[in-house]
């Protein structure tokens, strides 16, 4: 189970990384709820997903109500915020409950979950792919409810027409991630964006 | 075991109803209400169904055409966003009392929030203007079969069924077992009845009261009365052995979505099934043995519903009913589950929640992309006719706002009718009043424009009229304007052209121009100005044309110009506040302005707006 924030401005690609990250827990047999910005808000706006994984509802006890039934995270409820653009921090750190952790895109990376996936998706000369590499580096940081061989499986099986370098971006992140998992950086949890 | 999908509540709603057997759906688009036609378009393709599918030219002409495929017998829906249905209530209102033949199932999605509309009116209420039954769904799950059960319903007491969705289940995405529509047409049969579908107003009595016997009927139906979803009901109190410690001689009625956020919570505070909990699916007509077995049973009642209170004011007596009548519950804005949850906690006599807030300041407001040909229009129109008062309309184009070039919004096609009005009001004072620029986007100008034009030229009045004519139906994601040329089918048909309808609305002065070439619109505008203030002058009306650049199934093309900013420039930021491209970035005062390479489109549009003629072209390609 677990609740994730996706946030960043209009253009950004939120609502494909939620969709992949969705189409991942299926593949893993969870049971999913997503609710998205439509309209005038994605007109270069601040842009938030909720995710919500959960257990499916058959595999309850029987009687029990199921674990997630609303599409929307309640502030202070968030596991995992992944923050595409600097303000999305600012608009949905609190979200984050206590413990959570912020994975946040950041031209100076200065926490041990940031990382500048615009550089990075820049030197692999496709800056729309700077959403593929966050998710990789979440993925490969080990905190998302799904390993980083799930999510490129499931970006492999959505395809397209941008795959090759979809999946060279979600890699690079990944690494990046492994990276900095490998190399000792704590398992610090942040608090809260402020 | 079968392998769910993941369905957007808007899919979930077009699927349900394709499983009813809907032979037509007619819409226009809306947040939050756009998708459902859009997928019923794809389901058509894929599985090549044979039902009539169109993006009408507004919903009260959507609402029509469905109800006369319904009159033949034949299943049908009109789809629409909540403001809509204000258009559409003409028919709504007169369809209830003739009824249907065909199942018809009026979709109307509110916007509690707002998030993208002009209101936040709850269109159950319409539902009980109108005396039809409406639907709630919770989910895009619910909202899928309620889609099927409202078609049944409605065939069989010949009544519109309404399906209210908010947009927290039309933009929510659920895994559900995923269903292939059958192709089902039926052969249509329209029963001359003039005293029914003609009926004057001695037959209007008696359809009033058939209508009336309805919806009492309806009201008694199995399959639509409130269920207990936690809890052990009324009966069940004080028998320990199955109910939970403390008893709670209270209940909760709730439907939409906020019933999901207040089971949620619940079960998070531990109270699941500690107090009884019903679900409403329909919340008009409420039965009234539930508003009896309720007020009787319980000594306090808390009602949740968005975003009016259409449950709460169904109960006679108020005296333990806690709601928006008594204040417990806001009468404005969104029921977010945080607000949910400060009112369950209330309810219960629970400690208050920690208050988590959302930053006060911050955030992005909307702009219009880098490169909209819309921000070249509105620049041009500042230019040409400064300091005027800017009437605009529905659609992307809204966020000229920011450029200081929209004064007025209010609904779709006002903007040429208080064009009209504000030149009344300035009338007398002959040339010292402001210019008066009005904006229309294509669509919004077949929509509600047309009547406003031909008014406003029938009424004397003189403004600059300027038409944003990308070519689509942009801000709900590129649906065709009636000047496509050809049907959903792909079945070529006329495409309308502005200009002509224009220049049969009585107009005098009709130009086209592309918004691109700004030094040239500019001066157009200058002289459609001078034509409004002249003796035998008029409306004056400028098509500014280019398609959206968003929009990737019409071709685009332009000079694309990469832009080099000189020494010449000072940083004075009159680019940025006066121009707002999103790719133009001023990083400090009296720096230089940076260029997002990325974002850039490369229209060049900014090499007239720099005061300072600081901005050079570095090379040029095609596009």
């Amino acid at each position: 189970m677990q609740q994730i924030i996706i946030s960043g401005v209009g253009g950004q690609g939120i609502l494909f990384v939620t969709r992949l990250l969705a189409e991942a827990a299926l593949d893993m047999g969870f049971s999913i709820l997503i609710s998205e910005t439509h309209g005038m808000a994605q007109r270069g706006g601040n842009v938030v997903s909720h995710l919500k994984v959960s257990a499916r509802t058959s595999k309850q006890k029987a009687g029990s109500p199921p674990p997630f039934v609303s599409p929307l995270i309640r502030p202070g409820r968030a596991d995992v915020l992944l923050a595409m653009h600097p303000d999305g921090e600012v608009a949905h750190g609190h979200y984050l409950r206590a413990g959570g952790t912020v994975i946040a895109n950041r031209p100076e990376p200065s926490t041990s979950f940031s990382v500048d996936a615009a550089g990075i998706a820049l030197n692999l000369e496709s800056p729309v792919s700077t959403n593929l590499v966050l998710l990789g580096f979440a993925a490969g940081s080990g905190l998302l409810f799904c390993p980083p061989e799930q999510v490129r499986a499931t970006l492999e099986r959505l395809g397209g027409k941008q795959l090759e370098i979809s999946l060279k971006a979600f890699q690079a992140g990944w690494d990046e991630g492994a990276r900095r998992t490998a190399g000792g950086a704590e398992r610090v949890s942040e608090p809260p964006a402020s | 075991m079968t392998v769910n999908r993941i369905f957007l509540g808007n899919e979930a709603i077009a699927l349900g109803l394709l499983e009813a057997g809907c032979t037509l759906a007619a819409s226009y688009p809306g947040t939050p209400a756009s998708e459902i036609l859009g997928a019923m378009i794809q389901w058509k393709g894929a599985e090549r169904l044979p039902l009539h599918l169109e993006w009408s030219i507004n919903e009260k002409v959507a609402f029509e055409v469905a109800l006369a495929n319904s009159y033949a017998g034949r299943r049908s829906a009109v789809i629409m966003k909540q403001v809509g249905l204000n258009v559409a209530a003409d028919p709504l209102m007169s369809g209830a009392y003739t009824g249907v033949k065909g199942g018809l199932v009026v979709v109307v999605a509110d916007d509690p929030g707002p998030h993208s509309s002009q209101t936040e009116q709850d269109s159950r209420f319409f539902a009980m203007m109108a005396k039809i039954p409406v639907l709630d769904p919770s989910t895009p799950e619910e909202a899928r079969r309620f889609a099927r059960l409202a078609m049944e319903l409605s065939e069989r007491f010949e009544i519109p069924v309404m399906l209210r969705p908010t947009t927290r289940v039309c933009h929510a995405r659920q895994d559900l077992v995923p269903g292939v529509p059958v192709a089902r047409d039926s052969e249509p049969l329209f029963e001359k009845n003039p005293a029914r579908w003609a009926a004057t107003p001695k037959f209007r009595l008696l359809l009033h009261q058939q209508l009336n016997a309805k919806i009492l009927e309806i009201s008694r139906e199995r399959d639509f009365q409130p269920q207990l979803v936690e809890g052990f009901g009324p009966a069940a109190e004080g028998v320990k052995s199955h109910g939970p410690k403390k008893a709670f001689r209270a209940c909760i009625v709730a439907s939409g979505v906020v019933l999901a956020h207040t089971r949620e919570i619940l079960a998070d505070l531990g109270l699941s099934n500690a107090i009884d909990l019903y679900a409403v699916p329909m919340p008009h007509p409420l039965p009234h043995s539930f508003r009896d077995n309720i007020l009787g049973n319980y000594e306090r009642v808390l009602v949740l519903e968005e975003t009016q209170p259409v449950i709460e004011l169904q109960f006679q007596d108020h005296t333990h009913v806690c709601g928006r009548l008594n204040g417990l519950v806001p009468s404005s804005g969104e029921l977010l589950p945080e607000t949910v949850e400060v009112i369950l906690r209330s309810f219960l006599g629970l400690p208050p929640a920690p208050e988590i807030g959302a930053p006060a300041a911050g955030g992005r407001r909307p702009t219009l992309c880098a490169g909209c040909p819309h921000r070249a229009a509105f620049f041009a129109i500042k230019k040409a006719l400064p300091k005027g008062i800017y009437p605009s309309d529905i659609g992307c184009y809204t966020l000229g706002l920011n450029l200081g070039a929209v004064d007025t919004v209010l609904c779709m096609g006002a903007a040429i009718s208080q064009a009209a009005g504000f030149y009344h009001a300035y009338r007398s004072k002959g040339e010292d009043r402001p210019h008066i620029c009005a904006t229309i986007g294509d669509s919004t100008f077949f929509h509600a424009g047309v009547p406003a034009l031909m008014n406003a030229v029938v009424q004397d009045a003189r403004f600059v009229l300027v038409v944003l004519d990308n070519s689509t139906t942009a801000m709900t994601g590129h649906q065709p304007t009636p000047a496509s040329g050809s049907t959903l089918d792909g079945t070529p048909v006329p495409a309308l052209s502005i200009e002509k309808i224009v220049e049969a609305c009585g107009v005098g002065f009709v130009r086209t121009i592309d918004p691109y070439r700004i030094e040239e619109m500019i001066d157009l505008l200058k002289e459609a100005g001078s034509y409004v203030r002249s003796e035998e002058g008029g409306v004056a009306v400028v098509i500014a044309r280019r398609p959206c650049l968003m929009d990737r199934k019409q071709s685009r093309t332009w000079i694309r110009r990469e832009i080099r900013v000189t020494d010449q420039c000072v940083g004075c930021g009159y680019c940025v506040k006066h121009f707002e491209c999103p790719a133009m970035h001023l990083k400090e005062e009296k720096e230089p302005v940076e260029i997002d390479r990325v974002m850039c489109s490369g229209c060049g549009v900014c090499l007239v707006v720099c005061p300072h003629e600081a901005l050079a072209v570095a090379g040029e390609s095609e596009t």
